[in-house]
């Protein structure tokens, strides 16, 4: 995994709630045995049209935004369906950051571990963001993960944002999860000894 | 100190808790398909790892696989493809496959339960979010990403924070044509996409306790719909009789052991949940989707609500926009062209018999097309040896092959643009079962009624 530990880029809006896994990489994209490539069709069908020209009016169709690497998205990004492969195509398509008011739960634990920072902020300063960006499209956001803050053009305060420990850990120094487990060997041996719920 | 159920089986997963309140939790059962596995063996066979406990993982094809002619290659390089590198893995790393052509292959979760894979106590995950299923044994069942099913593969264990815990409680006896698939759309419908997520969801009450395994299944099933991490479901004297006997499930004194300890399996009187629920079961009315996710339901009688500004506003004329509808409207009926019956929610034994005694001496509508893609290979023997195929046929039913299907359209059975579909399976999203398809999430019988009437109607005066 690769390392995260600042980050000052552009934002691409995206106010739309409850957006699942489904848009973010429609299930007829899955059939790859190997992690690459999914940033093509991130977003496929509200990207291109049924015959593959870009759509004019979605977000990441517009040179405004182009090059960008935070997304910012409505409330209760990433439900439904578990695929990483959602995770995977925003970070294939250059996202290093989300940024919305609420994620679902197993969107976040895979974002982590791909390396996508899912950044979680109030209704409020989630709506002031579109503001922003409505006014400015080329409004460069500071995301420093040391100190957990989000910097905004033109806010007098930085935006504080919460994360496990553990996890920041892991993303600054592109460390994972199979690496702390595997370490954990002969307690999960020991452990095994001991299951007495398995008939 | 009182313990809620889920406590209690999370309790004696802890292999150990880690500073920052993670802990190392043990997996007892690994599930896994074609779709979600390929890159996790890749990445193990990258570190130089292997399976720590294969025994403890069960594979079966079901995302990819034909509804027709099962018994030929598939005919989609792509898919064949991804069933291929299963079955080479599998055969690479000693693990058991349900393979196409097996007589257990089916959807994941149907053939964990059906086999007695599933028991209570038990935890359980599969790159699959609605791996929530198993919940109705009273097990911890959760989906997962790939990487942590790499995880899995190498340690047998994950490292997670302790999700807060929710009981929802549904009191009172159904009406008339209200199942367990009209219970938790409601609730969906109540919580919206996001209500429980951090949570994992008991569900109790009587009216819960009143249902079957099979629809206790359905149940749990949908909980990834409202955000939680699963669903679960104390185990009871239905609980065990569904699985005694099963292939895997305890045999001998092993079952009296097992049946013991199971029935110490439940929330103390005075354990306290973070979040408590009550609904009325009495109220609840056959349910049915008017937008694109699970939490937009609504009785089938009632109208789609008028929105008054908020946050949600353009996500929800968006919503509508895509499904061809208009606030207020009602959709009684509206003309439905195709009616799939299917899917890990609804595609068990007991909803092919509710289609059948629907249908039986009466025939689909003519512009509707019917698919019932059964969930294994064992419930479609279990259909044909009761009949259920000839009574499904001669109401114009194409009964298929089991596999996922069009509940996602990564096979070939998708619905096309702009056409409307009443479907038994648990998502509505846009284009899920296809490009431009429009899903009406609804029971096996709100489906079949459909199915015949060739439009909505108000259920409750088609039944006897």
């Amino acid at each position: 995994m690769e390392k995260f530990q600042t980050l000052r880029s552009g934002v691409v809006p995206l106010p739309i709630e409850n957006v699942d896994t489904d848009q973010i990489i429609p299930a007829r994209f899955l059939k790859a045995t190997t992690r690459e490539g999914f940033g093509a069709n991130l977003f496929a069908d509200w990207r291109y049209t049924a015959d593959g020209q870009p759509k004019p009016d979605f977000v990441l169709n517009d040179a405004r935004y182009l090059g960008h690497q935070i997304l910012l998205a409505g409330k209760n990004f990433g439900c439904g369906s578990s695929r990483e492969h959602a995770a995977w195509a925003l970070y294939d398509a250059g996202f290093r950051v989300v940024i919305s008011s609420y994620f679902a739960d197993i969107f976040r634990g895979n974002a982590l571990n791909t390396g996508l920072l899912p950044l979680q902020v109030s209704d409020e300063v989630l709506q002031g963001l579109f503001e922003v960006v409505s006014q400015d499209p080329q409004a460069a956001l500071t995301v420093d993960l040391q100190a957990q803050t989000l910097t905004v053009p033109g806010w007098a305060e930085v935006i504080h944002f919460e994360l496990d420990p553990y996890k920041k850990e892991c993303l600054i120094n592109g460390y994972d999860d199979i690496d702390f487990l595997i370490s954990q060997e002969a307690a999960i041996t020991a452990f095994e000894q001991q299951r007495s719920w398995v008939f | 100190m009182a313990k809620t159920l889920f406590d209690k089986i999370w309790d004696a997963h802890v292999v150990r808790e880690v500073a920052g309140g993670l802990t190392v939790f043990y997996i007892d059962r690994h599930l896994i398909h074609e779709v979600t596995s390929p890159q996790a063996f890749e990445e193990l066979t990258a570190r130089g790892l292997t399976l720590r406990r294969p025994e403890q993982i069960v594979a079966t094809a079901d995302h990819n696989v034909p509804t027709r002619h099962q018994d030929q290659p598939i005919q989609d390089p792509l898919s064949r493809s991804q069933v291929d590198k299963l079955t080479e893995n599998c055969a690479k790393f000693g693990v058991e496959l349900y393979g196409l052509g097996h007589q257990y292959q089916g959807i994941v979760h149907v053939i964990g339960p059906e086999l007695g894979i599933t028991q209570p106590g038990l935890t359980i995950v599969c790159g699959d979010s609605h791996t929530s299923t198993h919940g109705a044994f009273g097990t911890i069942a959760f989906g997962i990403g790939t990487s942590q099913v790499t995880q899995v593969m190498a340690s047998q264990c994950l490292l997670l924070d302790k999700p807060k815990r929710m009981r929802i409680t549904l009191d009172g006896d159904l009406r008339p044509g209200v199942t367990a698939k009209d219970l938790i759309l409601y609730v969906i419908s109540q919580l919206g996409t996001g209500g429980a997520t951090g949570y994992f969801v008991e569900y109790a009450g009587s009216a819960i306790r009143g249902l079957s395994m099979e629809g206790r299944m359905t149940v749990c099933n949908m909980s990834i719909e409202m955000g939680a991490r699963g669903g679960l479901i104390a185990p009871d004297a239905t609980t065990f009789d569904y699985l005694e006997g099963r292939r895997f499930a305890p045999q001998g004194e092993n079952w009296d052991h097992a049946v013991a300890y199971w029935q110490t399996l439940y929330s103390d009187e005075d354990a306290v949940f973070d979040a408590e629920l009550q609904f009325d079961a009495s109220a609840i009315q056959p349910m049915i989707t008017y937008g694109t996710n699970p939490g937009m339901g609504i009785p089938l009688s009632a109208s789609i609500p008028v929105l008054n500004g908020g946050s949600e506003a353009t996500s929800f004329d968006k919503s509508l926009r895509y499904m061809g509808f208009q606030p207020g409207e009602s959709l009684l009926g509206k003309e439905i062209n195709y009616v799939f019956i299917g899917s890990c929610t609804n595609s068990r034994i007991e909803d092919l018999r509710t289609v059948a005694a629907y249908v039986r001496g009466k025939q689909k509508a003519a512009h509707v097309e019917a698919i019932i893609v059964p969930g294994s290979k064992q419930v479609e023997q279990q259909a044909i040896a009761e009949g259920l195929d000839k009574v499904l046929a001669d109401a114009g039913f194409e009964l298929r092959e089991p596999g996922c299907s069009a509940c996602l359209a990564m096979n070939d059975d998708k619905i096309p643009a702009g056409a409307y579909c009443v479907s038994t399976s648990n998502r509505n999203f846009e284009g899920r079962q296809g490009p431009g398809a429009r899903t009406l999430l609804a029971s096996p019988l709100v489906a079949a009624i459909t199915a015949v009437e060739g439009r909505l109607v108000d259920i409750t005066q088609y039944l006897n």
